[in-house]
């Protein structure tokens, strides 16, 4: 009920820029005299739509030029902090050294045991172990991030992504332990001295707040494909888990996938070609 | 009756101005926190939870072990508690008062504290916990109050405190269930995700209640005239014994269940704790010497001799209470998270910083229950004077 609400207030205030898929045409500067004061929302044609947003991640074809590829195209366009650069001395002195351990990564790569810890096997095939396995976000179909978030700042939209709303967050992290594949980030400091080229398109987050992959709804909602989809040369293919004609499902269809930590029944939408 | 705070001797003051002290350290080393961010603390991406929540797990279940002192008296007419239960009972506020500081010192945005009252969530076990503290605490502050305030006029308590006082007792269980449940309900972390985590919380936290209830006693009867009552502080060590056994029967319990199944995702927790994992070992000696405290308190309790030895009970109450902190505090925190969802092993100590805003809140809690217990032992004395 709550989260229903939630969503037709967003529409009304059309914030479609999250990703509503509807693009609010607020034309103020032509506002007649005797005009109603009113916003008008109008759906943006272009908007991709999915009944549950899935991804498809083709391991084989991926290799680490795209791997670093993937992951600067998606944590640029997102301002994602890089705490390995030095920030400018003179817009933000002071700013303290940066701890080990609370960096920030919406996707990354792992070795395929550390990606799925339940599967691991000492006699693996030799190539296994050294393949980039990409890790992110698997917008579950049963979050328990979701589950456990105290004010809604987590939540799955009726597409299947699960968005953050960084407003809201009490930075409380109960959803970091709740997510069973480290999906989640804390910002344990302000990460705006480490953000290089700040992207205008994206908002930067403040201190305090737990961010994540989204699997770009901003772009979806514009029609383009996410970051990563776009940088991977083909590895990556996002689309409609549920519509048996999409190109995702035919991927499922030809290959064998698995899925990380699929026992615990989260359901994650992303998908692995080995 | 707050007025009684203010006249105390010189020692009292001192106390008092050295707890102040403390409190200010900590809200110094908090304000860094607060404008900087929680880049202060030893937490990192995969342990996401530290020091702070770790304490405020502990001290839920102090709280909840005042209901030792509420059940006996209030249910079965246990007369010699009759002293002692608002002692259980400011305790738990005092804890309760902790509990809540260790929350807010944890957010990453502690001024938007109060969206989770403004978006009730129900499937959200935070909201339920922050339900069931509040309530708990201010059915014991109601309570403890108007029961002093009764014996102080020498009249009955008004007659709504007993039907608070019967509310309070599943309020007590409550809290650490739904403390247990913040944990236990959590797919992918194998080491809370066991049954028995609500009831092994309630059996260390009826170990630890009574346990530092007993230390307080003798402070008690150290400085003020008021005497608690030997007998009530024979039957709260038997109390503890049972309870500390019932924890290290459910941790043996625990412990097989993880070693025969071997199930790697929820042994592998374990074995961090105990033996270390790939060379990561630093809360081996802490989880060692938590078991060796429990287990040697436990025996110290059992037989009779050691039990009634007056210079003994303190140290095997104080050993107990320290073993099950670093069990329930420490080991809960660190066997949870390490290693991480995917098996990474990152571990975590806390910064200085981090320890001294923790003071800090131990300090504030100390200030409460130094008021409560001034009031509680001044009108005590007052009324037998
Ligand atoms: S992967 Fe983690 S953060 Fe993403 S939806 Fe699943 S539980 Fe939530
Ligand atoms: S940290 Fe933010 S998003 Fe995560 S559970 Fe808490 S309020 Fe929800």
């Amino acid at each position: 009920m709550m989260i229903k609400s939630r969503r037709s207030f967003l529409k009304v205030a059309g914030i479609a820029a999250i990703g509503m898929g509807a693009a609010p045409v607020m034309n103020l500067a032509a506002s007649e005299p005797h005009g109603s004061a009113q916003p008008k929302t109008e759906k943006n044609e272009e908007t991709l739509h999915a009944e549950r947003w899935g991804m498809v991640i083709n391991t084989s074809k991926l290799n680490e030029e795209v791997v670093e590829a993937i992951k600067e195209a998606c944590h640029k366009s997102h301002n994602v902090p890089d705490f390995t650069i030095e920030p400018d001395a003179e817009k933000y002195s002071g700013t303290r050294p940066v701890r080990d351990g609370q960096e920030i990564k919406w996707i990354w790569d792992e070795h395929f045991h550390y990606a799925f810890p339940d599967k691991e096997d000492e006699f693996l095939a030799e190539k296994f172990h050294d393949l980039p396995f990409l890790v992110t976000c698997n917008h579950c179909k049963n979050p328990p991030c979701v589950q456990a978030c105290p004010t809604q700042a987590t939540f799955k939209r009726e597409d299947g992504i699960v968005l953050m709303d960084y407003h809201r967050c009490i930075g409380c992290r109960f959803c970091m332990a709740a997510c069973p594949y480290g999906s989640r980030n804390f910002n344990f400091r302000d990460p705006r001295p480490f953000i290089e080229e700040t992207d205008p398109d994206f908002p930067t987050r403040t201190k305090g707040v737990v961010e994540k992959c989204n699997l770009c709804a901003e772009r979806l909602a514009k029609g383009e494909q996410p970051h990563c989809v776009e940088a991977s040369e083909g590895a990556i293919v996002v689309g409609d888990l549920e519509d048996p004609e999409s190109e995702i499902r035919t991927l499922l269809a030809e290959h064998y996938t698995i899925r990380r930590k699929q026992s615990l029944g989260t359901e994650p939408s992303v998908y692995y070609i080995v | 009756m707050l007025e009684i705070a203010i006249q105390g001797s010189k020692k009292y003051w001192l106390w008092i101005v050295l707890l102040l002290a403390v409190m200010g350290a900590g809200a110094i080393a908090y304000a860094d926190q607060f404008l900087n961010g929680l880049q202060i603390t030893g937490m990192s991406r995969d342990v996401s939870w530290g020091f702070y929540i770790a304490n405020f797990t502990f001290l839920v279940g102090v709280a909840a072990g005042g209901v030792m002192v509420v059940i006996p008296y209030y249910l079965h007419d246990y007369e010699r508690f009759h002293r002692i239960t608002i002692l259980g009972e400011f305790l738990a506020v005092a804890c309760l008062v902790m509990c809540l500081l260790f929350i807010v010192v944890d957010l990453g945005q502690p001024i938007r504290m109060l969206n989770v009252l403004l978006y009730p969530t129900p499937h959200s076990m935070l909201f339920w916990d922050m339900i069931v503290l509040n309530g708990y605490l201010f059915l014991n502050i109601v309570v403890g109050w108007k029961v002093l305030e009764a014996e102080r006029n020498q009249i009955e308590p008004v007659w709504w405190t007993k039907p608070l006082v019967y509310l309070s007792i599943p309020f007590a269980i409550g809290i650490h269930t739904v403390t247990a449940y913040l944990y236990c309900g959590l797919p992918g972390r194998g080491f809370w995700l066991t049954a028995i985590l609500a009831p092994r919380f309630l059996a260390s936290a009826f170990a630890a209640g009574p346990a530092f209830l007993i230390i307080l006693c003798y402070i008690i009867r150290k400085f003020t005239k008021f005497d608690p009552g030997w007998e009530a502080m024979q039957t709260l060590s038997k109390i503890v014994c049972y309870a500390i056994i019932a924890n290290l029967f459910f941790f043996a319990c625990e412990v097989f269940v993880v070693y025969y199944s071997g199930i790697p995702g929820h042994l592998s927790h374990m074995q961090y704790l105990l033996f270390g994992l790939h060379g990561h070992n630093m809360m081996v000696p802490w989880m060692w010497s938590a078991l060796i405290l429990m287990g040697l308190g436990a025996i110290f309790l059992l037989i009779p001799k050691l039990r009634n030895n007056r210079a003994l009970l303190p140290v095997t109450c104080a050993m107990i209470f320290f073993g099950a902190w670093i069990d329930k505090a420490l080991g809960m925190i660190a066997g949870g998270f390490v290693p991480s969802p995917l098996h990474h092993v990152n571990e975590y100590a806390p910064t200085l910083q981090e320890g001294i805003i923790a003071l800090g809140v131990y300090g504030a809690g100390l200030f409460v229950l130094t008021i409560l217990y001034k009031l509680a032992t001044t009108v005590k004395e007052e009324v037998r004077g």
